[in-house]
């Protein structure tokens, strides 16, 4: 068996992203640490090209004797995936540059890690998908402690990389266990041998619940969270920003497509898992959330509450559920990587500064800033009309629709306590008494351009939800054929 | 046959106590040195069975790579075993539990004890026929063709590895005097070498 040109033309945009990088590579080896700004510039071209390349033309079909599949569902997510990552490269200059880490490397290495997530995002067998996503995790372990003078990036990068070795090893068992069970790694495989009959057996579950736990654990869907408050918060912000929503993004589109594809006969029992890890992420997201005082820890419990909503959505199990999955996907990478930009933006004389409490009375100093924050908050918290409202309300018909009453009625709730927590950030920009030091105005860059551009997108979407739905809604038909 | 059960149990025994060696032996660059002894002949129990390309990786992954890194640690670390010792009478009872969970385990899974064998349904699909063909040549057939990809997203694993040890490692410090070699020979004989007029009983 020779792989086929077929194979090399569906995995067209994989191939000019690894490409690129590896000349990248070389360039900033030869052309040493003088390199960063063209490396950094290029990458995220190269990823927004790839972005492009994924629909010029459009194919779709497996490759590499059936270990990748290309579809709607995985184009979007790829799209998604690629469009976080390549803003996320441009919006850390300013911030490697005053923790003098900005080197070449860095962007490189997110670029290995986005191909990973393009690679498990597409992964149609579990070697591919195991591939896939340690390629993803040994290059996000060594982002997380890019910084390595700081002993809190390097703390969250030792953490990250034990609890993800931890979790790669479940993942591995689970994989092991329904491989011996059923016969075969390949999707199709474990598919027909579900539904031949011998379904239900006890090996093969157990090794489902070992790879629903290593991917939750990916997620950060409690209980597979404890990492993600300390690892967001030590990690360099840029990074942060960067594990807020592309990871995010790549393993919920393979928790979907491994759930819904090969484990599709299984419903019944996988389904319980996912409510459960659905409704405590929301608990937890809403609750662990009101007391942070920093706010890149008050963003790592508000993703692992808005996975909670993503996997309520999963649970449904339907097609409508998969659409509000995808919609939901998209706000919140938009939502995300403005309120990143704002966070971004926050420095005192030059420093950077991560407190709520810094924040008080922006509304005087910086009053667009404020409003773009008001917005992000507004719509995180689900306010009518805005766009979070829009994702939230998908999911919770898909919810009602597949009769998880319950869920759905302790996913309402658990939105009521968390917009606290986000309306907390509007009072203090709005309502409380300036520091006795302003934080200093924000020069023209890139960060003020995501925040503008995010908080644009937002008023877009909440004016006009119904182009993304049309989108979301093409991308979750592919699994139902 | 004969032959081949005498070489099982030469084997076996040299395996299991060797192993024992490593948790017993006071000197712990000893017992890497058994722990070697261990992998050695436990590749040999593999080539047995007929599985001689486990035994291979097993000989130069484990022996080749993973055992020297012990043997450098040890030597790098200085380990007191005598502290790390403290401990085993405290811990003997859960480590014995376990012991006994896993005996347990493997006692059930032969079907010795309880109701038969586990059936593994889909396993004989799963694996080609040993007899038929010698594994390494089952793997050499599959590794280019049919997990092509795989092979080349590994390698692009090994190369983040390669990058991320070098980035979160590698420091450019101040004031290390390296060696340069070019410069050194193109020193002129002026600037390395004085004659000097040495008074006799006087010294330089």
């Amino acid at each position: 068996m020779v792989v086929g040109l077929e194979s090399w033309t569906l995995a067209r945009p994989e191939l000019f992203l690894a490409a690129v990088t590896a000349l990248l590579l070389i360039y900033g080896v030869v052309r040493g640490e003088a390199s960063t700004a063209f490396v950094a510039v290029s990458t995220s071209a190269a990823l927004l090209v790839t972005a492009v390349l994924l629909f010029m033309p459009y194919r779709e079909g497996t490759a590499f004797a059936s270990l990748f599949i290309v579809d709607r569902l995985t184009t979007t997510m790829k799209a998604l995936v690629l469009v976080g990552a390549a803003v996320t490269v441009l919006m850390s200059r300013a911030y490697f540059e005053q923790a003098k880490a900005w080197r070449f490397e860095y962007p490189l290495l997110v670029a290995l890690a986005t191909l990973g997530m393009m690679l498990m995002i597409s992964a149609n067998d579990l070697m591919a998908l195991y591939v896939g996503l340690e390629l993803q995790s040994l290059a996000l372990y060594v982002v997380a402690a890019f910084q390595r003078d700081s002993i809190r990036s390097t703390e969250a990068g030792v953490k990250y990389f034990v609890l993800g070795s931890v979790a790669s090893g479940m993942l591995l068992f689970g994989a092991s266990l329904i491989y011996g069970f059923c016969g075969g790694t390949a999707f199709v495989e474990i598919s027909k041998a579900l539904i031949d009959g011998k379904g239900a057996e006890a090996g093969v579950i157990i090794g489902l619940v070992f790879v629903v736990a290593g991917l939750a654990f990916k997620v950060s869907a409690v209980p597979f969270h404890m990492w993600t408050p300390d690892v967001y918060e030590g990690a360099p912000t840029p990074v942060t920003a960067l594990f807020a929503v592309a990871p995010k993004i790549a393993a919920m589109s393979l928790l979907v497509s491994v759930l819904m594809g090969p484990f599709k006969p299984l419903f019944a029992q996988w389904q319980q898992i996912i409510v459960a890890a659905s409704v405590l992420s929301m608990a937890l997201g809403a609750f662990a959330a009101l007391r942070q005082q920093n706010i890149k820890r008050l963003m790592a419990y508000s993703s692992i509450g808005n996975v909670g909503y993503i996997l309520l959505g999963l649970a449904s199990g339907s097609e409508k559920g998969i659409q509000a999955v995808v919609f939901y996907l998209a706000i919140y990478l938009v939502m995300t990587l403005g309120v990143f930009a704002t966070i971004l933006l926050m420095k005192r004389r030059g420093v950077m500064v991560e407190g709520i409490g810094d924040l008080s009375g922006l509304a005087r100093s910086h009053p667009m800033m404020a409003f773009a924050l008001l917005l992000f908050m507004f719509s995180l918290a689900g306010i009518p009309p805005l766009a979070g409202f829009w994702g939230k309300l998908y999911i919770f018909m898909a919810a009602v629709e597949a009769k998880l009453y319950w869920p759905a009625v302790l996913g309402v709730l658990a939105s009521v306590v968390a917009s606290y927590y986000y309306l907390r950030i509007v009072k203090v920009m709005y309502f409380d008494e300036p520091a006795a030091e302003a934080l200093d105005q924000p020069v023209f860059g890139v960060n003020r351009v995501v925040a503008f551009a995010s908080a644009v997108l937002v008023a877009v979407f909440s004016l006009a939800p119904q182009p993304l739905s049309v989108v979301a809604a093409a991308a979750a038909k592919g699994l139902f054929p | 046959m004969i032959l081949q059960a005498l070489a099982f149990y030469v084997f076996a025994f040299v395996v299991m106590a060797s192993a024992a060696m490593v948790v017993v032996s006071r000197n712990p660059v000893y017992s890497v040195l058994f722990l070697i002894l261990a992998f050695f002949n436990a590749a040999a129990l593999f080539v047995l069975i007929g599985a001689e390309f486990i035994a291979m990786i097993l000989v130069i992954v484990y022996v080749g790579a993973v055992a020297v890194l012990f043997l450098f640690v040890v030597m790098m670390l200085d380990i007191n075993l005598t502290e790390l010792r403290e401990g085993f009478l405290k811990y003997l009872p859960v480590g014995a539990l376990i012991g006994l969970v896993l005996l347990a385990e493997i006692l059930l899974g032969l079907g010795v004890i309880g109701g038969g064998t586990t059936s593994l349904t889909g396993l004989d699909k799963a694996t080609p026929q040993v007899i038929a063909i010698d594994n390494t040549r089952a793997i050499g057939r599959v590794l280019y063709t049919q997990y092509f990809y795989l092979f080349q997203v590994a390698g692009l694993v090994l190369l983040v590895a390669m990058i991320g040890a070098i980035v979160l490692t590698l420091r450019t410090r101040p004031g290390v005097r390296r060696q340069r070699v070019s410069e050194q020979l193109y020193r002129p004989k002026g600037d390395a070498v004085t004659v000097v007029k040495v008074p006799t009983r006087g010294g330089v």
